[in-house]
């Protein structure tokens, strides 16, 4: 069995890494991502505050209401509202730059957070300070800048995953069965478990492989902030990467159609990559999107990663994202090769 | 009688509206070539599927070596589809190795390259190769696991005539080590070369099954003549013929007595000068068993 195994992941690996445009293109992609967009946000850029405002019974997902302050009627600022119970979070976001200032108009709280190292929070510091209304006690924070680039990078790899994880085995297993190949095999004592264990090795060895070696190497020049354990980072790939791989195993399971496929496998990357927080954070945006969000393995396996360079999390921080995708993982999984057809008939 | 190495019973198979085949029985003893002919869409590649364990019949039995086919088949039996893709970017040499893995036991493969003259073109990218060498790496693919039987499905559609007689030779090869070999080809020629025994297949049924030379003798008695219109004079037309060729004028007469009917010819003043007198062939007997209508 182990040999059987093994042969069929080195000669999907051989078939892989003499593509030498695919191979290219997995590489190529993420560093001109990097590159590009820390160049494009590298410049002072058109300022935006955003405004956190904790206050009682009113949910995340619903704008803080203007009379609570004049202060909030101020046009041009984005203010959002901010759980009591995501306060830790949303200062230390203060203090990553990440918010401008975060208002707390709780009974009884009547203070603001602003970074003092911030043009901005200085900025909406005296805007408040002339608005009027009650006087809110200042409480300083204190911390680095997260740059974008060091928000979007785990955004930008964890795209060029998926779609390396879903295309790459997903395409190529319709590819296989559409060719007769997978017909051929199935004349062999290969059986499907093996088959599939195989391709999901040697995608998950040669994408985290590709990943590594494009992180370090963006990360010599670009100096990534990274709070937390590389080896936990390097998990969260690894358990995202099999999550997808496996997700494109079950649109694989039983398609001939290489246009179908492309089809199914477009409708899953789009929305994923859109709802996934890749680009920006899908904080603050309609519930029923952020609902919609967390059915992605690509969310969780960002909000991970993020969680761990960003704010230092630690295993236990990131373990409800790992449990959900290593559900997914074994959903899709299960699926996937209940329903396996080598054949196209 | 020795145990024959497959045995088929009462196999059917039903797609939605089709009956591809329909309840078929017959035994291939070991160690022969057993052709399975027929008109396309007669029902044979299905046959072939499923005696290869790809296809489910949808009812009936097949019995390798006197049990139900299973592991023990998939690790004996080499196949050799109609047409085969394989991995991208790999070579010969590496396409070789990898199938050889796939088995607990194989040929050694310096054996398998000499059996299948694969010396030239080991290194070369299977992406690349001619028809006939690719058929032959096809062929060597299908004999990596030194199997006890092995099926080829329209090994030499496509091939130049000279690829085809190599193949032919490796066919023989292989039937020389007593490997038992199942072969479905459109061409009669190449069957009656190749095959000890033939099953003619038309409409899902077997409608012929025995030795080519022993089919030839139950359903012809006769030979025949061919000769140019030309030469075929008004008179001679009392003789009973047909046109073989319309557009060439060549007139056929089938007779089960050779001398009467030249007699005849040359008392009704025919040239023999472009007279040929040929045995029944195995293409005779297809045409005269599945009729000159085209299939799809």
């Amino acid at each position: 069995m182990m040999q059987r195994i093994w042969a069929t992941f080195y000669a999907r690996c051989l078939e892989y890494v003499r593509d030498r445009s695919a191979l290219g293109w997995n590489f190529i992609l993420p560093v001109a991502l990097v590159f590009g967009l820390a160049f494009v946000f590298s410049g002072e850029g058109k300022p935006l505050f955003k405004v956190g405002v904790i206050a009682d019974n009113v949910s995340a997902t619903v704008a803080p209401n203007a009379a609570l302050h004049p202060f909030l009627q101020t046009q041009h600022i984005d203010f959002y509202s901010v759980p009591a119970t995501t306060v830790e979070a949303s200062v230390r976001k203060v203090g990553r730059h990440q918010t401008d200032m975060l208002l707390d108009l709780r009974a009884g709280q009547q203070h603001y957070w602003i970074n003092s190292d911030s043009q901005n929070g200085y900025v909406l510091e005296k805007l408040l300070q002339g608005s009027g209304g009650t006087t809110l006690a200042k409480q300083s924070v204190q911390g680095e800048e997260i740059r974008y680039v060091d928000w979007v990078v785990p955004g930008i790899l964890g795209m060029n995953v998926m779609f390396s994880c879903l295309f790459g085995v997903g395409f190529v297993i319709v590819r296989y069965r559409k060719s007769g190949y997978l017909k051929r095999l199935n004349a062999t004592p290969l059986s499907a478990t093996e088959f599939l264990l195989a391709q999901v090795l040697s995608r998950l060895s040669l994408i985290t492989l590709a990943t590594t070696i494009v992180f370090t190497g963006t990360n010599l020049f670009m100096h990534f902030t990274v709070e937390g354990s590389y080896w936990h980072l390097l998990l969260v790939l690894m358990v995202g990467a099999f999550t997808l791989i496996t997700l494109s195993l079950l649109v694989a399971a039983r398609v001939s159609s290489e246009e179908l496929a492309g089809g199914l496998l477009n409708l899953l990357t789009w929305p994923m990559m859109v709802l996934s927080g890749v680009w920006f954070s899908m904080e603050g945006t309609n519930p029923v999107m952020q609902w919609v969000s967390q059915l992605s393995p690509l969310t969780h396996m960002l909000t991970a990663a993020r969680a761990i360079m960003l704010d230092g999390a630690n295993l236990a921080d990131i373990s409800g994202h790992l449990g959900v995708l290593v559900l997914m993982s074994a959903v899709f999984l299960v699926i996937g090769a209940l329903s396996f057809k080598w054949t196209s008939d | 009688m020795a145990q024959p190495i497959l045995d088929v019973r009462n196999l059917h198979k039903h797609y939605p509206g089709v009956n591809a085949v329909n309840g078929i029985d017959f035994t291939v003893p070991q160690g022969i070539c057993f052709g399975l002919l027929g008109p396309n869409g007669a029902g044979k590649t299905t046959t072939i599927e499923m005696l290869e364990g790809i296809t489910k019949p949808t009812s009936g039995e097949i019995r390798y070596k006197g049990e139900l086919q299973g592991a023990r088949f998939r690790q004996e039996a080499g196949i050799q589809f109609q047409s085969t893709a394989l991995q991208d970017f790999l070579t010969v040499r590496e396409n070789l190795k990898f199938f050889s893995s796939l088995y607990p036991k194989g040929l050694p493969l310096e054996e398998l390259i000499e059996i299948c003259r694969l010396q030239e073109y080991l290194d070369r990218d299977a992406s690349k190769l001619s028809g006939g060498q690719r058929q032959r790496m096809l062929l060597a693919l299908a004999l990596v696991n030194d199997p006890d039987v092995v099926f080829l499905d329209e090994p030499t559609t496509g091939l130049d005539p000279q690829a085809r007689l190599n193949f032919w030779e490796l066919v023989n090869s292989i039937k020389a080590r007593h490997k038992t070999v199942l072969l479905t080809t459109h061409y009669m020629e190449e069957a009656y070369n190749l095959c000890d025994e033939i099953a003619i297949m038309d409409h899902g049924k077997i409608i012929a099954h025995g030795s080519p030379d022993a089919l030839l003798a139950t359903h012809f008695q006769d030979v025949i003549i061919e000769l140019p219109e030309r030469d075929f004079p008004d008179a001679a037309k009392t003789i009973p013929h047909r046109y073989l060729d319309k557009v060439t004028g060549t007139i056929e007469i089938i007779t089960p007595d050779v001398n009467g009917t030249l007699a005849q010819l040359i008392q009704h003043g025919a040239s023999l000068a472009g007279l040929q007198v040929r045995p029944r062939t195995l293409e005779d007997l297809f045409i005269e068993l599945t009729g000159k209508e085209l299939r799809a």
